[in-house]
């Protein structure tokens, strides 16, 4: 079996609030091997992009780690300085942000841009940094990189951009990259370029990937393993064949449910009703019980444990619990 | 959705030029020919679909046809009268029969207003009711889309997203209009809220016997709420046609190139994607012929220079290319 690379433990990230703290991740524990890909999928404001920015050291300055470990190689990153992180995001972990458009310093060449991390972490030469640039825009796919060098990121269309993105974010050769919806600001036909490129990629360099979507369509492309956030915490986790044909927990069934099948002109649309807590908002026992179907007194009353449904897959609901009358679902052994 | 082939409007060879202007004095350099030549009957209580990549004109499509941008070049024919060329006070009574849905409806909402009486705006240009009438109808609209009495009187920052468009339905629904623009209206929601607002529109639909014209870029909610779907390249019509035939026979190789391009959330079948190569053309400079030659994975010599005829290959299948 390959090794982990990142195994993050129990992590809970607060923002600062005048209530007190107000938890964004709330005790979720995963962990990623070597060559693999997780995605992390849910809806907006579940906190997706803070767990990835918990790892990267990258918060915001009213957010905080409040709880729990980061183990990146055997150093938990959760207890490095600024100055230490600085030098794992430049050279072990990158990362490639939500807004492409914003990521690009639109005063500055890409092959400014692109020269600056390899001088700095991998300390070579300018013309070396050039050379390697010129290297990576190909790796990605950039036709003519050679004169893509001296322009500047409005000169290039938001395919190009996010190819860019992904040079940079790949030139200090991570053994894990983040990559926080990726695709989302893309049409199809280029986003399709981009989801082979990041699988050949990732092949060829036999790097690890954590993968942040909301598209259920590209988790399904390009995951080995998945894990579905709600409201804060982790409510499934499996392989990614499990999570499509055997999903466990009514929030991931309803996720499937709500994505329009192309391929199906029946296809029968079932809506999740209501919508996500805010972070402030109190729920006891269950986090999803005020919009689940299935919701019974225990829900209400107990937040759910941990079930292995198999050796890697697991789910917090309570249907799962020995004794509990299930329509459909598979019974499955408590741990 | 009753579709009844009965024409409710008619748009011919519409085209929308923007100027883009450029160097010391601003002169005009040349044209962004983002609609470039469109023609289509829309029928009563259809859903019609207008699909592309982003810069294609959907969006210039949709407000030219409800008369928010000139024509440059075109006729549009609403319910047998000829308003292409008809001042706005002349087009003031079919304003109220077309209105429009927008992909942020926060953007069209003024924050310092409350809901109640963005709601009532319409009411009062649009119709002779009371204020107590039209406070009676505000309050039924919240109702009919979902939101609550007590919503009358929030401010639009205490909505979340799909409840503001909830309130953009309400809002273009409150005067009854026969058609209705939606413009990428689910694209910002959460997959859940996504598919509250599509039942939403669906059952509106029904219940009034709306039109709708739908642009979207999600192929599948397109193929889940129309009846008929137009796809676009550069501003151009590529094909047409009923739903299921689009979707199960693509013969354009934009549309094919298009679908195959989908990630499918189903896992295991490897499906072979058609790789286009090469990023979209610049619109203020089109390629000659085909405007698709440039990225076609089939194109021929011809394809290049010879604009291929827009053809029935099908009943109600129509498509512009020279090999298919
Ligand atoms: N700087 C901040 N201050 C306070 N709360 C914040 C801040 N940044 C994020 N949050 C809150 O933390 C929660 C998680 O946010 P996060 O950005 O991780 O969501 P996400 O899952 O990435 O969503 P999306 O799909 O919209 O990107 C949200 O409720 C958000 O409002
Ligand atoms: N007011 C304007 N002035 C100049 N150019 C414009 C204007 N409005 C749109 N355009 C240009 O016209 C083309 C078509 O734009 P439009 O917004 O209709 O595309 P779209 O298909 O709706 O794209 P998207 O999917 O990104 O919304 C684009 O190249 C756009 O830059
Ligand atoms: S007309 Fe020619 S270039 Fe255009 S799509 Fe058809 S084959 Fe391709
Ligand atoms: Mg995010
Ligand atoms: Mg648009």
């Amino acid at each position: 079996m390959k090794e982990t690379v990142l195994e993050v433990k129990d992590l809970v990230t607060t923002f600062k609030s005048a209530d007190g703290p107000l938890p964004a991740v709330r005790g979720a524990s995963f962990s990623v091997k070597k060559g693999e890909t997780l995605c992390i999928v849910g809806e907006s404001g579940c906190g997706k992009s803070i767990t990835a920015l918990s790892i990267m050291g990258l918060l915001p300055s009213n957010g905080m780690i409040a709880d729990g470990s980061i183990y990146f190689n055997q150093r938990n990153l959760a207890e490095m300085s600024p100055k230490q992180m600085q030098k794992v995001r430049g050279n072990d972990v990158s990362m490639i942000f939500q807004e492409p458009m914003t990521a690009l310093n639109p005063v500055f060449t890409i092959g400014f841009q692109i020269r600056e991390p390899l001088m700095i972490h991998l300390k070579l030469s300018k013309k070396q940094a050039h050379m390697r640039g010129i290297e990576l825009l190909r790796m990605v796919g950039i036709p003519s990189p050679v004169e893509r060098m001296n322009q500047f990121p409005h000169e290039l269309s938001g395919g190009m951009r996010q190819r860019v993105m992904i040079a940079i974010a790949l030139s200090c050769n991570p053994s894990l990259l983040i990559a926080d919806e990726p695709t989302t600001a893309l049409d199809v036909t280029i986003q399709a370029q981009i989801i082979d490129l990041l699988n050949d990629l990732k092949e060829q360099l036999d790097m690890s990937m954590i993968m942040i979507t909301h598209d259920m369509g590209v988790v399904a492309e390009i995951a080995d393993r998945v894990i579905v956030m709600y409201a804060g915490e982790i409510i499934e986790e499996g392989r990614v064949e499990e999570i499509f044909e055997n999903p466990q927990h009514p929030y991931t069934k309803g996720l499937l449910a709500s994505v329009p099948n192309v391929d199906d002109p029946e296809f029968d649309l079932k809506p999740i009703a209501g919508s996500m807590p805010m972070l402030n908002e109190q729920i006891s026992g269950c986090r999803f019980h005020p919009r689940c179907p299935y919701a019974f007194d225990k829900c209400m009353e107990k937040s759910p444990k941990t079930f292995h449904v198999t050796d890697k897959q697991s789910v917090r609901c309570w249907l799962q619990e020995e004794g509990v009358e299930q329509n459909g679902g598979r019974r499955a052994s408590s741990l | 959705m009753v579709v009844d082939e009965q024409v409710l409007y008619s748009v011919k060879n519409v085209k929308k030029h923007f100027p883009v202007r450029g160097g010391l004095l601003q002169r005009v350099k040349n044209h962004v020919k983002a609609v470039d030549g469109i023609t289509l009957d829309i029928y009563k209580g259809e859903t019609l679909g207008v699909v592309g990549e982003s810069g294609c004109g959907k969006s210039t499509l949709g407000r030219t046809i409800l008369g928010l941008e000139s024509l440059t070049e075109g006729e549009l024919v609403f319910n047998g009268n000829n308003i292409s060329n008809y001042s706005s006070r002349q087009l003031k009574p079919y304003k109220k029969e077309m209105q429009m849905i927008f992909q942020d409806p926060y953007a069209s909402l003024n924050p310092k207003q409350r809901i109640g009486d963005a709601l009532e705006e319409a009411l009062i240009i649009h119709t002779n009711l009371t204020s107590l009438e039209r406070r009676e109808r505000v309050l039924q609209l919240l109702n009919e889309v979902g939101l609550k009495e007590e919503h009358y009187e929030r401010y639009p920052h205490e909505f979340s997203g799909g409840q503001r468009q909830r309130i953009g339905i309400a809002r273009a629904i409150s005067i009854n209009p026969s058609f209705i623009v939606c413009d990428e209206p689910v694209s910002a929601l959460d997959v859940s809220v996504q598919a509250q607002v599509i039942k939403l529109l669906r059952d509106l639909q029904e219940k009034h016997g709306l039109t709708y014209l739908f642009v979207s870029h999600d192929l599948g909610v397109v193929r889940h709420l129309c009846n008929r779907v137009l796809v676009m390249y550069l501003g151009q019509m590529v094909e047409l046609a009923p739903v299921h035939k689009l979707y199960e026979n693509p013969t354009h190789p934009y549309t094919e190139a298009l679908l195959s391009a989908i990630p499918r959330p189903t896992v295991g079948r490897k499906r072979e994607r058609i790789r286009l190569r090469g990023d979209l053309p610049s619109p203020s400079n089109p390629p000659t012929g085909c405007p698709f030659h440039t990225r076609c994975p089939i194109a021929k010599e011809h394809c290049s220079t010879e604009k291929p005829a827009w053809r029935e290959i099908d009943e109600g299948h129509f498509i512009a290319c020279h090999e298919r």
